[in-house]
Parts: C-alpha cells; sequence; structure tokens
C-alpha cells in the first residue's frame, strides 16, 4: 500500500543523507541539488505505481546519480533517454545495487555536508539559513517566513552564502579523529543555533519559527543516529528534547511568556521528556562530561521536578559551578546565580553578579536578574531602577511585559 | 495462539511526522487496538523510543560488551510491538492488515510467542 503522504516524508526524511551523498559524488553543490530534485521527481512518479522501495536514501542516491550522468550524455552525445518503462524495470535492480551502499560512508558525508554549511566566514543567520535550505530542504519561502524577511532578500541571501563557501576548498577526504571532533562541535553549535532561532521567538515570530526546533532536533538524533557513541550529541539532542518539551507551557494566551516558575507542569511533553532523560541517562554512562551534557543535566532537574518547588536548585547551582568551570562566561555565571539565590540567598547571588556589571551592562537578563534579586532583598529602590533599566534594554515587547510584571508585584506590595 | 506483531519503519520518517500527523495515526490505530481490546485479544502494546535512545549488551563474550544503538543497523528500524490472541497465522495476519491500513509505510513481522508473562510493571 501506497501513501502519498508517505512519499512525501521518506523523500525529507531522506535528504540529508542523499544531499550528502551526492555532494561527495559530484563535489558540486548545484549539481548535487540538481541531481537530487531528478531523483525526487522520478521518485514521485515510480514509487506510486511501483510501490516506495526498501531502501528509498540510496533510490534516490544511485537515481539522482544516473540521472545526472544521462543528462551529461544527453547533451555530449545527443544520445536518446532510455524510454520510461525501461527506467522503472532498471529501478528493482538499481534499488539492489544501492542496497550494497555502505552506510559507514553516509556518516562522514553528512557530517561534511553539515560542516559545510557552518563554514566560519559566514555570520550565525546565513549558516542557519543555509543549512535549512540544503539540509533540511526547506522552501526559500518557508525559510523567508522564519527569518521574517521578504522571498527574494532570502533568495539573494542564500545565493551569497552559496557564493561565498564555494565548494571546492571543501575537505573530502575521510576525516581523522581531531577533524570530525572539531566538525562535530562546529555542527552541534550551528544545530543549537538553529534550535535557539526557533526557542527565542514569541509573538507573531512564533508561529513562523516554530518549526526550527523540531527541524533541530531532526538534525540532532540524525547525527546522533550516525554516531550513536558520541556523549555530547546525546547531551545536546536530549537539551534540545528538554527545552522543547516545555513549548506548550512557555507562552499564556496573549502570547506573554511564562517564567520556568510559573508554568503549568502539566502542559509539557511527557514524551520529549521521557527520551530527554533516556539519552541523558545514557550519556552519563560514558563518564565524558561536556557542556552539553551539564546544560541537558540542568534541563533534566528541571524536567523531573512536578512542581517549581520541588526542583532540586544545588543540584543546578553545582552544575552552573560545573558549567562555569568548563565554559566560563557571564551569563552562565548569572544563570547560576539565579540558581544560587534559590539555595543561599539573594545576597550570595548579588555577590556573584557584581563583579558582571561592566560586560552584561548591556544585556537584558542582566539587569532582570539584578533587579528580581534586589526585590528579594528588599531593596526596593535599586530593584526599581534595575527593572528600568532591563525594560530599555529588552529586546521584544514579551521581555519588557516580564519585567513590568514584576514592577506592579513590587507596586502592590508597597 | 499468541502472536507478536513486531513493527519496523523508517525512523527518519516517523520522527519526522509533526505532532498532529502522529496523533492522526494513533487515533486510527486507537481504533483497531479498542476492537481488539473488547474481543479480548490484545495483550501488551508497546511503542519504542528511538533507537538513538537503545544500548545493547553483547554476551557472546565476558565481561559482556556494552554499546550504543540498537542490534541491528537496518534500513527500518523496530519502532513498536503488539501482542495479540489469534486462532491462526491467518487471523494474525489479519489484525496486521488493519494495523496497516491505519498506519501505512514499513512492514510488520509476525512472530508467534513461545512463552508470555505480561509482568506487573506498567499495569
Amino acid at each position: 500500500m501506497t501513501d502519498f503522504g508517505w512519499i512525501e516524508g521518506a523523500i525529507a526524511a531522506a535528504r540529508p543523507q542523499a544531499m550528502a551523498a551526492l555532494l561527495s559524488y559530484f563535489r558540486d553543490m548545484d549539481a548535487a541539488e540538481e541531481a537530487f530534485q531528478d531523483a525526487c521527481l522520478r521518485a514521485l512518479k515510480a514509487w506510486p505505481k511501483n510501490g516506495p522501495p526498501r531502501d528509498p536514501t540510496a533510490w534516490l542516491i544511485m537515481v539522482g546519480r544516473n540521472a545526472a550522468i544521462d543528462a551529461v550524455r544527453k547533451t555530449s552525445r545527443n544520445a536518446p533517454l532510455p524510454p520510461e518503462e525501461l527506467l522503472s524495470d532498471l529501478e528493482d535492480a538499481e534499488a539492489e545495487a544501492a542496497e550494497r551502499l555502505d552506510s559507514s560512508h553516509y556518516r562522514d558525508d553528512v557530517l561534511r555536508l553539515l560542516f559545510i554549511c557552518c563554514h566560519p566566514d559566514l555570520p550565525a543567520t546565513q549558516q542557519i539559513a543555509l543549512a535549512l535550505r540544503i539540509v533540511s530542504g526547506l522552501s526559500v519561502r518557508e525559510i523567508a517566513r522564519a527569518f521574517l524577511v521578504s522571498e527574494a532578500a532570502m533568495e539573494q541571501r542564500i545565493t551569497r552564502a552559496k557564493a561565498r563557501i564555494g565548494v571546492g576548498g571543501a575537505p573530502f577526504e575521510a576525516p581523522g579523529p581531531i577533524e570530525r571532533a572539531e566538525r562535530f562541535a562546529a555542527v552541534a553549535a550551528m544545530i543549537y543555533l538553529v534550535f535557539n532561532e526557533g526557542y527565542s521567538a514569541s509573538g507573531k515570530a512564533l508561529e513562523a519559527k516554530g518549526g526550527l526546533c523540531d527541524e533541530a532536533i531532526r538534525l540532532a538524533r540524525l547525527l546522533l543516529r550516525l554516531f550513536p557513541s558520541e556523549p555530547e550529541m546525546m547531551g545536546l539532542t536530549a537539551l534540545l528534547l528538554l527545552q522543547h518539551s516545555r513549548s506548550d507551557a512557555r507562552f499564556g494566551d496573549d502570547s506573554t511568556a511564562i517564567l520556568l516558575d510559573d508554568q503549568d507542569r502539566s502542559l509539557w511533553s511527557r514524551r520529549m521528556i521521557d527520551e530527554g532523560l533516556a539519552l541523558i541517562d545514557k550519556a552519563m554512562l560514558k563518564k565524558a562530561p561536556g557542556p552539553y551534557q551539564v546544560q541537558a543535566a540542568i534541563a533534566a532537574l528541571h524536567a523531573r521536578a512536578a512542581r517549581a518547588e520541588d526542583t532540586d536548585w544545588a543540584g543546578v547551582d553545582r552544575l552552573y559551578a560545573t558549567l562555569e568551570i568548563m565554559q566560563p562566561s557571564p551569563v552562565v555565571t548569572l544563570n547560576r546565580a539565579v540558581a544560587t539565590a534559590k539555595v543561599r540567598g539573594p545576597d550570595a547571588a548579588l555577590e556573584m553578579i557584581e563583579p558582571l556589571g561592566a560586560r552584561l551592562d548591556a544585556y537584558f537578563h542582566y539587569h532582570g536578574a539584578r533587579g528580581a534579586f534586589l526585590m528579594q532583598a528588599g531593596r526596593t529602590v535599586e530593584a526599581r531602577k534595575a527593572f528600568d533599566r532591563a525594560i530599555a534594554l529588552a529586546g521584544t515587547a514579551a521581555q519588557a511585559a516580564n519585567i513590568r510584571q514584576y514592577l506592579d508585584t513590587m507596586a502592590t506590595r508597597v | 495462539m499468541l502472536y507478536a506483531i513486531l513493527c519496523y519503519n523508517h525512523e527518519d520518517v516517523v520522527c519526522a511526522w509533526s505532532k498532529e500527523e502522529d496523533a492522526a495515526v494513533m487515533e486510527k490505530l486507537g481504533v483497531v487496538q479498542q476492537r481488539l481490546a473488547e474481543e479480548g485479544r490484545l495483550g501488551p502494546v508497546a511503542r519504542l523510543m528511538p533507537t538513538t535512545a537503545a544500548t545493547t549488551l553483547r554476551k557472546d563474550r565476558e565481561p559482556p560488551l556494552v554499546l550504543d544503538g540498537p542490534f541491528a543497523e537496518t534500513k527500518e528500524q523496530l519502532l513498536g510491538f503488539y501482542v495479540i490472541d489469534c486462532e491462526s497465522l491467518d487471523g494474525a495476519l489479519q489484525v496486521a492488515q488493519d494495523l496497516g491500513k491505519a498506519n501505512p509505510g514499513g512492514s510488520y513481522e509476525i512472530r508467534p510467542i513461545a512463552m508470555f508473562q505480561p509482568g506487573p510493571a506498567g499495569a
């Protein structure tokens, strides 16, 4: 039995691996994209008739390659293409040959394809746009919508990004262990960027960008399936799942953000939490901790707490302390301070963030958190000043609205 | 006779379903399950987490080797299973066909069960 939705799903799912293999075959992005498109058109014709092949990915790769070779022959010698019926007959044999494609080669191909998209010369937004276009196969229109720009502008951005990375200099030989680890880190960071682009959206943009979180999870799972023993990849996948599990609880009816402590936890996705917890559990057995695992472990402590007041804040505080050592940054310290405030009170938290003032002076969350600590400590005048500063720095209406809630709380208390 | 129906499909396709698509398939499967349950023929049903959450213990050596991932690297992955009570293979095939209509794509492996302990967990 064949189902049209299933065919489209199979093509979309096959895309990263098929594109990766075609790119490593043609060593040219446009040729690979064209071959893939061609193979998809043939799949839409052949699969409803013959049923889906056992391995859609291998089928698309073989047919894509052959179609491109046929096209070259056609233009060079003007030899006629084989008739359509013959092509369909051939496909079973092709699929069989495709079965023999060594899946272990896919791994480095897919990693390379993603790695090419995170070229260091490209700004983050272009890396994301390129990965979404080439790896995920989102249409330019869909990407333009997610970035809130016109289709023409996005088309131009992607074309420029492609020209900039070229593929000429891309490393096509199999990577050594050190290189592979470097590629992994770059690709993991890019996947996290894709996720955050969706996760940080609010209001109207949320609807357009929400799908980016799912896409990032899909990419993370893909990489984890190809490299099943990478603890940091387990950590990243767990982190994305655990954060995304809260998506139904993060915004109120009027699309204002609801803080973690105030969320209705019954709206959290149990299924994503369970998978995230299973992955972090598995990663910890490796005893090779890394920043994604630690962040996932923090998210796991929140996920495990049935009520906000059940949160193991001391555990969160300890994990942030570990993260501070692994990945020192004022933002990590600021996050730690939130946990510290719960465990040791607002004065300890204020002391912890005081040295960050110079570096985080233009950072909305710094003044927001500082205001909250000051408020807890009963220093209302200073708190109000910090909140005013936060509102001035708010990037979104939702952020400003959140701070105003604090101000309102203070006003009612006085 | 008790039969296990092992559900194989392309994990990357199934994992890419939207929440709505997933819910629609589950609802259609629920109709078939409901009927089997009313007939007293439905045993445990399990949907498995993605194979990325799997760990394999190779016990053909001492000490056993712990590996990440599913036992077999196959094109399609074992994503879940049913236990159903049927008169014959024919009956089990009929059930599998009904389930297949609700959830197209992939394959079901039908395996007669030699020993069955439903177990108290999750009951």
